[in-house]
C-alpha cells in the first residue's frame, strides 16, 4: 500500500544535446548494470534504474518521492550520512558499506556518490551508484591461500605474521612504510594492500620518487595550472588527485628530495594538494603507502631525511624480510614459480633434480625473490624436458666466487623498527646460509689449527690452496 | 479485553530504516478498541540486533513494526511467535494511525510523495 503517489514516474526525462534526437534517461539507466539513485538535494529520490531495483527489491514506483534512506538501508544512511558533506565542487566519494534489502538479505555494497550541478554550477542533487560487492567476496574466498596474500606467498614465520596482520590493516586507513632489500615484493605488498582494502575500487597509483628530477617530480605528484611554468601549456592533475578515493604508492621514498619532502608531510597533515601555480587546494582523499630499501633511520641521523616525516609515514611498518631469513619459503617459492613457468612456457618439466635443488638451496638470492624468479625463468626456458638439472641453472651459481657477498653490503641496511632483537638474534643462529655457515667453519677450524692454515685446510679437508681462496672469499683477517 | 504490545525501533521521528542499526525504540500497548494502555520510549545503549530481540522477548512483545530486517533475526523473532510488519516506511504517527485502524501490513508505505521538482 502506497499512500499519497502524487508524484509521477520521470518517463519525461530525456537527455538533449547527445545525439539527434532526445533520448530517455529511465532507459538509458535501466541498461547499465550498476545499481543508480538520482535524488534531489531534500534527498528524496527521483531516479532508479533497474540494477537497483534488483538489488534493493523497492521497484521504481515504491521508491521515488521516498527520502533515500528508507529505500537504500544502507548502515552509512543512520551512522554517518555522505551527503551531509557534499557541496558542488565535492570530488566523489567511494565507500563501503552495507544494504538490506526487501528479501531481508545483509548485501555488502560499494557505494559511489557524487553532486549533481546544474549548468549555472549550483547544486541541484546528487547520484549514487551502488555495486553489489558479494561475486567479489565469494571470488575473494575461494582465490584465498593458506600461505598467502595477493601474489604474495610464504609460510615462514615472518612472513606468516605479515599476512595475519595486513588483512587488519589494510582495512584502515592509516599511512604504511613498507621496508625490504631489492626484490623482497614491496611493490606487490603495496597492491595487495590497496587490493585489500576499501578503496580496492578506487586507483592505485604507483611513482617512483627516484626516476624523475625534482622539479617533474613536484608536477608530476601535486600537479600544476596551464601556465604555472614554461612548457605548462594545459592543467596537469598529478598523481595524489588521480590516486583520489584509492591509494597513492611512493617507492623509492628515501630518495625523495628535502623540499619535496615537505611538501608531502604537509599533504599527510591536512589532505589538501595545491598545484603549482595554484592558490586553490584540492581535499584528496588518499591512503599512501611508502617503500624503500634505504634505511631511512640511518638518513634522518645524517639529515638526508625529515624526521617528522619518517614518522607520519611510518604508522604501520612492515620489513619484508630478505629471501635468505625466509627458510622454508625458498622451496615454496620456488615451486611455485616453476609451475607457472612450465605452464606459461608449455613444456613438460618434472621438477628439480636433487642437485639442482640443493644448489638453489645453498644460494644466498642477494636480488631476493625478483632473483629466485630470474632463475627458474632461465632454467624453464633452458630445460627442454624432465628435470631441471644443474646445467640448466645460469652460470654463475656453480661458481660460488660469484656470488655476491650479501653479509657485508646488506645487513646494516635492516632497519632498526624492523624486528625485535630477540627476533634478529634467533634469526641469525636458526636460519644461517651456506655461506654464513662456510665462514664459521673457517673460523672454527683456524682456532683449532692455532692458525696454522695447513693445518686448519686438512681439519676442513680442503686444498691449503681452496682454504687460502676462502679465506679471501670470505674477508677473514688471518 | 484483548491486549497487544508493539515495538518500533525509530530513526528521528520516522520508523528506523534498519532494525540492527536502531537505538532508539517505542513501547506501546493497545486494546481491541484501539485505545493506547502503555507509551515508553528506550533508548538502547548501542546498536544491535541480538540485544533488541532480547528486548523484545523480555517486554513480552506482540508485534514489531520495522524497517529493513536480516532474515536471520526475521525467522528467529516468528519463531518466538512475534509478529513483525517489516519494511514499513514512515511517520512514527502515520504508522501507529494505520496499525490501530487495524490497516497496517509489511511493506506499506506511508508517505507524503508530494515532490516539487
Amino acid at each position: 500500500m502506497i499512500l499519497n503517489t502524487s508524484y509521477q514516474l520521470p518517463i519525461n526525462a530525456q537527455i538533449k544535446g547527445l545525439f539527434d534526437f532526445p533520448v530517455d534517461l529511465p532507459t538509458l539507466v535501466d541498461e547499465i548494470p550498476l545499481g543508480i539513485i538520482i535524488f534531489d538535494i531534500n534527498q528524496r529520490i527521483v531516479l532508479v534504474n533497474r540494477a537497483f531495483e534488483a538489488l534493493s527489491g523497492f521497484c521504481a514506483a515504491q521508491a521515488l518521492g521516498i527520502p533515500c534512506f528508507n529505500i537504500m538501508r544502507s548502515r552509512l544512511c543512520v551512522h554517518k550520512c555522505p551527503i551531509k558533506g557534499l557541496d558542488p565542487n565535492s570530488e566523489p566519494v567511494c565507500i563501503e558499506s552495507d544494504l538490506i534489502n526487501k528479501e531481508r538479505q545483509l548485501i555488502p555494497v560499494l557505494i559511489n556518490l557524487s553532486p549533481i550541478k546544474n549548468n549555472r554550477g549550483e547544486l541541484t542533487g546528487f547520484m549514487e551508484t551502488v555495486e553489489d560487492l558479494r561475486p567479489l567476496r565469494e571470488a575473494n574466498a575461494t582465490t584465498s591461500q593458506a600461505y598467502g596474500f595477493g601474489h604474495l606467498i610464504g609460510k615462514s614465520r615472518a612472513m606468516s605474521k605479515i599476512f595475519q596482520t595486513l588483512p587488519l590493516l589494510a582495512q584502515s586507513d592509516s599511512a604504511i612504510l613498507i621496508t625490504g632489500e631489492t626484490g623482497t615484493g614491496k611493490d606487490v605488498l603495496a597492491e595487495a594492500i590497496h587490493q585489500a582494502s576499501n578503496r580496492a575500487k578506487g586507483q592505485f597509483v604507483k611513482i617512483n620518487c627516484g626516476a624523475l628530477p625534482e622539479t617533474l617530480l613536484e608536477s608530476e605528484l601535486f600537479g600544476h595550472r596551464k601556465g604555472a611554468f614554461t612548457g605548462a601549456v594545459e592543467n596537469k592533475p598529478g598523481r595524489f588527485r588521480l590516486a583520489h578515493n584509492g591509494t597513492l604508492f611512493l617507492t623509492e621514498i628515501g630518495d625523495l628530495s628535502l623540499s619535496l619532502q615537505v611538501k608531502l608531510l604537509s599533504f599527510l597533515d591536512d589532505k589538501v594538494v595545491y598545484p603549482l601555480g595554484s592558490t586553490k587546494g584540492f581535499q584528496a582523499n588518499v591512503r599512501v603507502i611508502a617503500a624503500t630499501h634505504r634505511n631511512l633511520e640511518r638518513m634522518v641521523k645524517e639529515g638526508s631525511f625529515r624526521n617528522d616525516l619518517m614518522f607520519r609515514l611510518h604508522v604501520v611498518g612492515f620489513h619484508l624480510p630478505p629471501l635468505r631469513e625466509r627458510g622454508d619459503d625458498i622451496r615454496l617459492i620456488l615451486d611455485h614459480f616453476l609451475n607457472i613457468f612450465s605452464s606459461r612456457f608449455g613444456k613438460d618439466i618434472k621438477g628439480l633434480s636433487k642437485k639442482t635443488l640443493q644448489i638453489l638451496l645453498d644460494y644466498s638470492y642477494p636480488g631476493n625473490i625478483r632473483e629466485l624468479r630470474n632463475i627458474i625463468e632461465y632454467a624453464a626456458n633452458i630445460c627442454p624436458k624432465g628435470q631441471i638439472r644443474p646445467t640448466h641453472l645460469p652460470a654463475y651459481l656453480s661458481e660460488p666466487e660469484l656470488h655476491y657477498n650479501f653479509e657485508s653490503s646488506t645487513k646494516e641496511e635492516k632497519p632498526v623498527w624492523a624486528s625485535s632483537p630477540i627476533e634478529t638474534r634467533k634469526e641469525k643462529t636458526t636460519q644461517k646460509t651456506w655461506s654464513a655457515l662456510e665462514k664459521d667453519m673457517i673460523i672454527e677450524a683456524l682456532l683449532k689449527a692455532r692458525g696454522r692454515r695447513n693445518r686448519a685446510a686438512a681439519i676442513l679437508g680442503w686444498g691449503r690452496s681452496t682454504l687460502w681462496r676462502k679465506i679471501k672469499q670470505h674477508e677473514i683477517d688471518v | 479485553m484483548m491486549e497487544k504490545k508493539i515495538l518500533i525501533p525509530l530513526f528521528g521521528d520516522q520508523v528506523a530504516p534498519r532494525f540492527d542499526l536502531a537505538t532508539e525504540v517505542h513501547i506501546f500497548s493497545i486494546t481491541d478498541k484501539g485505545s493506547f494502555l502503555e507509551d515508553k520510549t528506550v533508548v538502547l545503549p548501542r546498536a544491535s540486533a541480538e540485544q533488541l530481540c532480547h528486548l523484545i522477548i523480555m517486554e513480552k512483545i506482540d508485534t514489531i513494526i520495522c524497517g529493513g530486517i536480516e532474515d536471520e533475526y526475521y525467522k528467529y523473532l516468528k519463531w518466538k511467535k512475534v509478529e513483525v510488519l517489516d519494511s514499513v516506511i514512515g511517520s512514527y504517527d502515520s504508522v501507529i494511525n494505520r496499525f490501530s485502524s487495524g490497516k497496517l501490513l509489511a511493506g506499506d508505505i506511508l508517505f507524503d510523495k508530494e515532490f516539487k521538482s
